[in-house]
């Protein structure tokens, strides 16, 4: 017998784990909207622990670049109230649309999931922008870490730890995190047909313009985008976003596409357009469906040999440092020759179906000593294995 | 300031420890004499000194391990040490530790341009890591002051910032990978070239840990293009209040500097009269204002602060005309700290951060403070990002001045927790803010912090005494409070 609870607030939460610590073998499945559940290990949990109704915004103060927010506030109130103060998550989380076919998602599991898209290697990643939270901890004691300023080293830098650890540590009630001024404008040079995308990703990567996306679609995938200009070519197409004020955009593309015009044609997408086009790539929606798909992030030099290999569709993001790759369904999802293609990185199995997701480890699996550490970090959280068990 | 009472079963066996240890690190790596063992009795914060009671100094990561292991054996702690600049004692010596350097550990490993990293020794200094690349255009962001003698290691160690942080982030968001030594010797590595971690984040735990967790041993940066160009402002101001409201409208704008620094008429004074950067004196409050990239957004970007700092009643605007007019701008700001020295036999350096509307509140407050504890104080502030560095000045020949001085310290950061903001925002906590943690965090809090650090330290031997105020025993910490099958059901809503 199953059940769900729903706390509206912080003792609410304390009590359930202290509930679930005191009995044998009751285990809770953490969730906000279950917009992600489709990722990490099934989960076969009798409880749920629904935190959806946690929810608001509790501070928001643009000038500072800080919001703080419940953790089962939805994306959507959030990206609502970013939008009015033309700010944003610079981060880029993607939407699960994409990926698990529902849109949504919380404050909370947008942060315990790590989610992160294109702008990852200018700006960082989820946990590069979570600066502090509160949480109860699997032990059932309430505690935080962190803070609301950007700047700060008082103590052991738990946040990060608990930014992409899928619930299975402590479950957040609060968080608080930076937000940033939307750029002025946006603009992306494409390069089509390159006669060697990978190079031509990090030149545009490492070049003094500041770019903040990077990404290869091969042929097949750029014809299903959207954008004409991108699905029209017949080729290959290597975007490179560029965003700022508006004189600097100009002067920076331009010198993009000169550095560029070596490796093939180039062109320019101005901002609609711009703004289809990445959030494409960051929500993964040429996959979208129910082919299994993996998520790999690799030095961005070892990205194009690595993608040779592959059997399925792949595309790059990071300048060649994120492969997506769809591959039709096998049991396993391939996943010991997948990853045995890496030569340091990790590969994470982001959608198949339960049972290919309880066979196969989802995230990759860690060097012994490392996966020893991580067993009694995690034990020093939640002993008793009780909140979303197995999940990584 | 009370450090742990060393054990004098430890010294007693100083002779055996020092016999095992050479027997790993042979000729001058082990350190025994009391005249050589002085240079390692302090770190950047002087007041306090303990000669350690052995210093090894090994060059391998095998040697690292060894030595840890047979610490760990004999149950002997350990301090971990860079280059021993860290303001906040997180390398102060015990006297019955074991103090590891760094120092022998000076190499660059491999820089690879294409995909945008070095790989280095955690001996290397911060600066070198710059000087390695420099000719290729590239450049490692934080820049702490000490970037000249501070090593990569130990910036990561205490997750070290610098005037750049603002845009480019601090030590944590620019560091892709570790080897380190767990106290038990074991080696392991946590990230690589490639962006974020497969499992738990443990590179993002280990850095900021001040040598709790372990002891690094190669490490890889993330390096960036060097900008275009790079043009500083100078902006004098009337007040303190319309600088920081200068500052919240950059921001507020979108404008992400570079750097923007903010100094007080004190701190301005001092560092005038130690070197000539073109500061005016008649401004209650300068800023420091970098913008850096591409020609056309740095001409845009400028006007655009200009007109900002008009609006809020800037007295003293100057751009630089050219690079050496840039860095003329800095020298001063660069040399706070020296500067400070001169005005002053001694000085405390704080570095707390609030949210930086805050700044007037704060500064009010903080001279109010001064009138109290008849100090002088001289202000620096990371203004983007709303870090404080309060330099309090005293002189520690007069009997009870540093106590003074260090009362007045701790009040400066209780006020920073209290209007929502932290203990340290780069420094660390070291010993020197080790009993201001239960400001700002509950008895639960530090001990899941410790339940962390007992996950790669058990016995707790590596740098003891540390950041936080009470250790706990591991067991003690593990033990569940809640027993078996008291608790109802819950009375939560459900479904």
């Amino acid at each position: 017998m199953s059940d769900i609870f729903k706390p509206e607030n912080d003792r609410q939460v304390l009590d359930a784990i202290r509930w679930a610590v005191s009995g044998n073998g009751k285990v809770l499945e953490v969730m906000g909207q279950g917009s992600k559940r489709g990722l990490g290990r099934a989960q076969n949990a009798d409880n749920v622990l629904d935190l959806s109704g946690l929810s608001g915004i509790t501070l928001y103060e643009p000038e500072e670049l800080v919001m703080t927010a419940r953790a089962g506030t939805p994306i959507s109130e959030v990206q609502a109230a970013l939008d009015e103060a033309n700010q944003m998550l610079a981060f880029e989380p993607w939407s699960p649309q994409g990926l698990y076919g529902m849109d949504g998602g919380t404050v909370g599991g947008l942060f315990a999931s790590a989610v992160t898209g294109p702008r990852r290697p200018l700006a960082g990643s989820a946990r590069d922008h979570m600066l502090g939270f509160h949480a109860v901890s699997g032990r059932g004691e309430i505690f935080k870490s962190g803070g609301r300023v950007v700047k700060n080293v008082t103590g052991f830098d738990l946040t990060k730890l608990m930014a992409g650890s899928m619930g299975t540590l402590a479950v957040m009630t609060d968080v608080s995190f930076k937000v940033l001024p939307k750029p002025e404008k946006a603009r992306t040079v494409l390069l089509f047909g390159a006669s060697d995308p990978g190079q031509a990703m990090r030149d545009a990567q490492n070049s003094p313009y500041e770019v903040s996306g990077v990404a290869h679609l091969p042929a097949g995938v750029a014809a299903r985008s959207s954008v004409s200009y991108v699905s029209s070519v017949g080729a290959g197409v290597t975007a490179v976003r560029v965003e700022g004020p508006g004189p600097s955009v100009g002067v920076r593309c331009e010198a993009l596409r000169d550095l560029l015009s070596g490796y093939g044609a180039v062109e320019e997408l101005h901002t609609t357009n711009t703004v289809s086009l990445w959030q494409e790539i960051r929500d993964v929606s040429y996959f979208s469906g129910d082919r299994q798909l993996w998520r790999l992030s690799v030095a961005p030099t070892d990205g194009p040999a690595v993608s040779e290999k592959l059997e399925g569709e792949h595309y790059f993001d990071w300048a060649g440092g994120l492969i997506w790759f769809a591959m039709e369904t096998t049991d396993d999802a391939n996943a010991d020759q997948v990853r045995g293609l890496l030569k340091g990185g990790h590969a994470t199995l982001m959608r198949a179906s339960e049972a290919v997701r309880t066979r196969v480890p989802v995230f990759q699996p860690q060097a012994d000593g490392v996966a020893q550490l991580m067993k009694r970090v995690r034990a020093g959280f939640d002993p008793h294995n009780i909140l979303n068990p197995g999940r990584m | 300031m009370k450090m742990p009472i060393p054990d004098a079963g430890t010294i007693v066996k100083r002779s055996e420890i020092i016999k095992r240890l050479r027997a790993i690190v042979p000729g001058e790596g082990v350190i025994v004499d009391d005249s050589e063992l002085r240079t390692f009795e302090c770190d950047g914060l002087m007041a306090y000194k303990q000669l350690p009671m052995v210093v090894v100094l090994p060059q391998t990561t095998e040697q690292v391990s060894q030595v840890l292991k047979a610490c760990h054996e004999m149950g002997v702690k350990i301090v971990p040490r860079g280059a021993g600049t860290g303001l906040s004692g997180g390398a102060l010596p015990l006297a019955d530790a074991v103090t590891v350097g760094l120092g022998k550990f000076n190499r660059v490993l491999d820089i690879d341009y294409e995909n945008r990293c070095v790989v280095a020794q955690p001996g290397v200094t911060n600066r070198a890591i710059t000087d390695a690349v420099e000719d290729e255009g590239f450049y490692y962001a934080p820049d702490p002051s000490s970037k000249i003698a501070c090593t990569i290691g130990g910036n990561i160690a205490e997750n070290a910032g610098g005037m750049h942080c603002l845009k480019y982030g601090l030590t944590t968001n620019n560091v892709l990978g570790v080897e380190m030594v767990l106290m038990d010797g074991e080696v392991i590595r946590l990230g690589g070239k490639h962006m974020d971690a497969g499992g738990l984040d443990l590179l993002g735990a280990v850095t900021g840990s001040e040598g709790l967790l372990g002891i690094i041993t190669e490490v890889t940066v993330r390096i960036l293009k060097q900008p275009d160009t790079a043009k500083a402002l100078l902006v004098g101001f009337p007040s303190v209040e319309a600088g920081g409201k200068c500052v919240a409208k950059i921001i507020g704008s979108g404008i992400i500097p570079g750097a923007m620094e903010m100094m007080d008429k004190m701190a301005i004074g001092a560092m005038q009269k130690f070197v000539d950067s073109g500061y005016p004196l008649d401004v209650e409050s300068l800023l420091v204002v970098e913008l850096d990239g591409p020609e056309a957004e740095v001409e845009y970007l400028t006007e655009r602060v200009r007109e900002i700092a008009q609006s809020v009643g800037s007295t003293f605007i100057r751009v630089s005309e050219n690079e050496a007019e840039r860095q003329q701008f800095w020298k001063g700001r660069m040399s706070a700290f020296p500067s400070v020295g001169r005005i002053s036999p001694d000085y405390l350096t704080m570095d707390g951060t609030i949210p930086r509307h805050k700044l007037p509140e704060v500064l009010t407050r903080m001279n109010e403070l001064s009138a109290k504890y008849d100090l002088r104080v001289a202000n620096v502030f990371h203004a983007g990002d709303g870090n404080l560095h309060p330099l309090i000045l005293f002189d520690a020949n007069v009997a009870g001045e540093l106590d003074k001085a260090e009362a007045f310290g701790h009040d400066i950061l209780k006020l920073c927790v209290e209007v929502g903001g932290v203990l340290s925002g780069e420094h660390g906590i070291g010993v020197e803010k080790r009993d201001l943690m239960g400001e700002m965090f509950t008895e639960d809090d530090l001990k899941q912090q410790q339940r962390l650090k007992c996950a790669f330290d058990a016995d707790g031997l590596l740098n003891p005494g540390k950041v936080f105020p009470t250790l706990h025993r591991c067991a003690e910490l593990g033990r569940l409070h809640v027993k078996d099958g008291k608790l109802p059901f819950p009375d939560i809503p459900r479904f």
